[in-house]
C-alpha cells in the first residue's frame, strides 16, 4: 500500500519531516518557518560532554523540541510513542500506514543503508516519515535526501532500535489534531522572543556567551592539549556547523530565510532587514570554517593561525549580541 | 550565500547519489534553495575525524597483538563506537565492558558472551577470537 504523500526534499531532517507531515494534512508551512516558530537556532557548548572524543559544540537547539515547540504554538497535537518490543513498533507502525497515516520515525544513523559510509556516525535523533509499504519494503521520504527510498523490514528495525546516546525505542509520531486555521503572527513572534532570549542567555553554555567561551578556548588549546587534539576539535566545530542538515553557515541561512518570510506574514520591515544582516553573519561563519579548515589541512601549529580563527569568532560574538538584542526589540 | 555561490565540490555523497540542500539568496535578495554536491571544507573536516577513527582502530590492534587488550577493543573502535554505546548494544554494563578489555578476561568469556559481541560487530564469534581471521 502506498499513501499519496509528496515529499520535499529539506535541509534539516526535523524541519522537513514537521513540514512535510503538516502539508500532508492540508496546511502550507515552509522548513524555515518551522524551524523558526520552533526557535531551532542556537549555539551551545558543552566542555565536560565528549562525542568523538572531542567536547559537543551545537548550532541548534535539542532533537525533537523544534517540533514539540511548534506544535504548541500553533496548535498543533502530536501523538507520540515509544516502544520496548520491535514486533510491537512494528505492528503500530502497519496499522497506521493501514489506516492512511503516514508517521514520522526518530532513527539512528549508523545502520541507514542508503547513506554513505563515509557519513554513518552513531547519531540517533535522525527523522524520517514512512508512508507506505510494498513488497515488505517501507517506503521512506527521508527529507535530506531528494528522492524517495525504502527500507527492508530488517533494516527499519535496526535503525528504529539504534542503541547509545538518545537510542530512539521505535520513536513514532504523528499530528492528530489541528486548528482551524494556522495562527503564525502570534507564533512567529513567540519563536524569535525565545531565541533571542536563549541566544543572549546570562550562562556560559549557550548563546553569545558559549561562542566567547570557545573563542577563549581556541586561544588555549594549543598549548593545553596540543595542536593535534585542538585540530581536530576545531574540525569538530565545522563539522557540526555544516554537515548535512544545517543548510550552511550552522542553521544561520536558515534563520535568515525565515526572518524574510516573517516579515512578509508580519507586515514588519525591519524584519527584512535583520534577515539581510543574518545572511552576512552566515557568510561570516562560512568564512571561519574555511580559515579553521585550512589550519587543520596543513596541520600547521602557528599559534598565530589559532589567534586569527578566535578573533573571527569573537567578531561574530559581538554581531550575533547586538543583533539578538535589537530583533527582541522589532517583534 | 547567493545562490550562485553554494559549493559544488567533489565529496563522498556522490556516490550515494546524495545532494544536500542550502538556502541561499537568489539575484532580487529573495530566499530560496539550492542542492550542493559538496564543500572542501567540511570533507576535509569528516576525512580528518574519520583517519583519526582508523588511527584508534590501529592503535587497538597493535594493542591486541601485544595481548595489553582484548579483540572487542579493536573491532569497537572499527565500528566507530565507544564504551558506552558499545555496552548498550551488547546489553552489558560500561565497567563489564571494560573488564572484557582485559586479555586474561576476555579468554574466559563464556561462549553466549562472545556471541552477543560477534552479533554487535556482525561477525562470527571465530573472527572476534582471531582478528587476523
Amino acid at each position: 500500500m502506498q499513501i499519496d504523500f509528496k515529499h520535499n526534499q529539506s535541509a534539516h531532517c526535523e524541519n522537513g519531516v514537521v513540514s512535510n507531515l503538516m502539508r500532508h494534512n492540508g496546511f502550507e508551512v515552509s522548513e524555515p518557518m518551522v524551524f523558526g516558530i520552533g526557535s531551532g537556532l542556537l549555539f551551545s557548548y558543552l566542555p565536560f560532554l565528549k562525542v568523538d572524543h572531542a567536547p559537543v559544540f551545537t548550532y541548534r537547539i535539542l532533537p525533537g523540541l523544534i517540533f514539540k515547540r511548534f506544535a504548541k504554538r500553533v496548535g498543533v497535537k502530536i501523538k507520540r510513542e515509544k516502544f520496548k518490543d520491535p514486533k510491537v513498533a512494528k505492528a503500530r507502525l502497519d496499522e497506521n500506514l493501514k489506516n492512511n497515516n503516514p508517521v514520522g520515525l526518530q532513527v539512528g544513523v549508523y545502520n541507514l543503508v542508503y547513506f554513505p559510509d563515509e557519513y554513518r556516525f552513531h547519531f540517533n535523533a535522525h527523522n524520517m516519515v514512512v508512508y507506505g509499504k510494498e513488497n515488505d519494503r517501507y517506503l521512506i521520504s527521508d527529507p535530506v535526501i531528494e528522492h524517495v527510498t525504502s527500507l527492508t523490514e530488517k533494516e527499519l528495525e535496526k535503525v528504529r532500535f539504534a542503541k547509545g546516546t538518545m537510542a530512539p525505542k521505535g520513536h513514532m509520531y504523528y499530528p492528530i489534531a489541528f486548528p482551524e486555521k494556522l495562527d503564525l503572527e502570534k507564533a512567529i513572534v513567540k519563536g524569535i522572543k525565545q531565541t533571542c532570549r536563549d541566544m543572549t542567555a546570562p550562562v556560559p553554555i549557550v548563546g553569545v556567551k558559549a561562542i566567547r567561551w570557545v573563542v577563549k578556548n581556541i586561544r588555549k588549546w594549543p598549548e593545553k592539549v596540543g595542536t593535534k587534539r585542538t585540530n581536530h576539535y576545531l574540525g569538530q566545530i565545522v563539522r557540526m556547523q555544516e554537515e548535512i542538515g544545517t543548510g550552511g553557515g550552522g542553521f544561520r541561512y536558515i534563520y535568515a530565510a525565515f526572518l524574510q518570510e516573517a516579515s512578509k506574514v508580519l507586515n514588519n520591515n525591519q524584519l527584512s532587514e535583520l534577515s539581510k544582516e543574518m545572511t552576512e553573519i552566515g557568510d561570516l561563519w562560512r568564512d571561519f570554517a574555511v580559515d579553521a579548515s585550512r589550519i587543520y589541512k596543513n596541520r600547521s601549529s602557528q599559534s598565530d593561525g589559532y589567534n586569527k580563527i578566535a578573533d573571527q569568532l569573537e567578531h561574530i560574538a559581538n554581531l550575533e549580541e547586538s543583533f539578538f538584542k535589537r530583533l527582541k526589540k522589532a517583534v | 550565500m547567493k545562490k550562485e555561490d553554494v559549493p559544488q565540490d567533489e565529496s563522498k555523497l556522490e556516490t550515494a547519489n546524495i545532494r544536500e540542500m542550502y538556502y541561499a539568496i537568489d539575484e532580487n535578495g529573495e530566499y530560496t534553495t539550492e542542492v550542493s554536491t559538496g564543500w572542501d571544507p567540511k570533507t576535509i573536516a569528516l576525512n580528518n575525524a574519520l583517519e583519526q577513527i582508523k588511527e584508534r582502530a590501529e592503535d587497538a590492534k597493535i594493542k591486541v597483538l601485544n595481548n595489553e587488550t582484548s579483540p572487542i577493543e579493536y573491532y569497537m573502535e572499527l565500528n566507530k563506537m565507544d564504551v558506552p554505546i558499545l555496552a548498550s548494544y551488547a546489553g552489558f554494563w560500561q565497567w563489564q565492558v571494560k573488564r572484557h578489555f582485559k586479555p586474561s578476561v576476555f579468554k574466559r568469556l563464556n561462549s553466549k558472551k562472545l556471541q552477543k559481541y560477534a552479533d554487535v560487530f556482525e561477525i562470527s564469534v571465530e573472527q572476534l577470537k582471531n582478528i587476523k581471521a
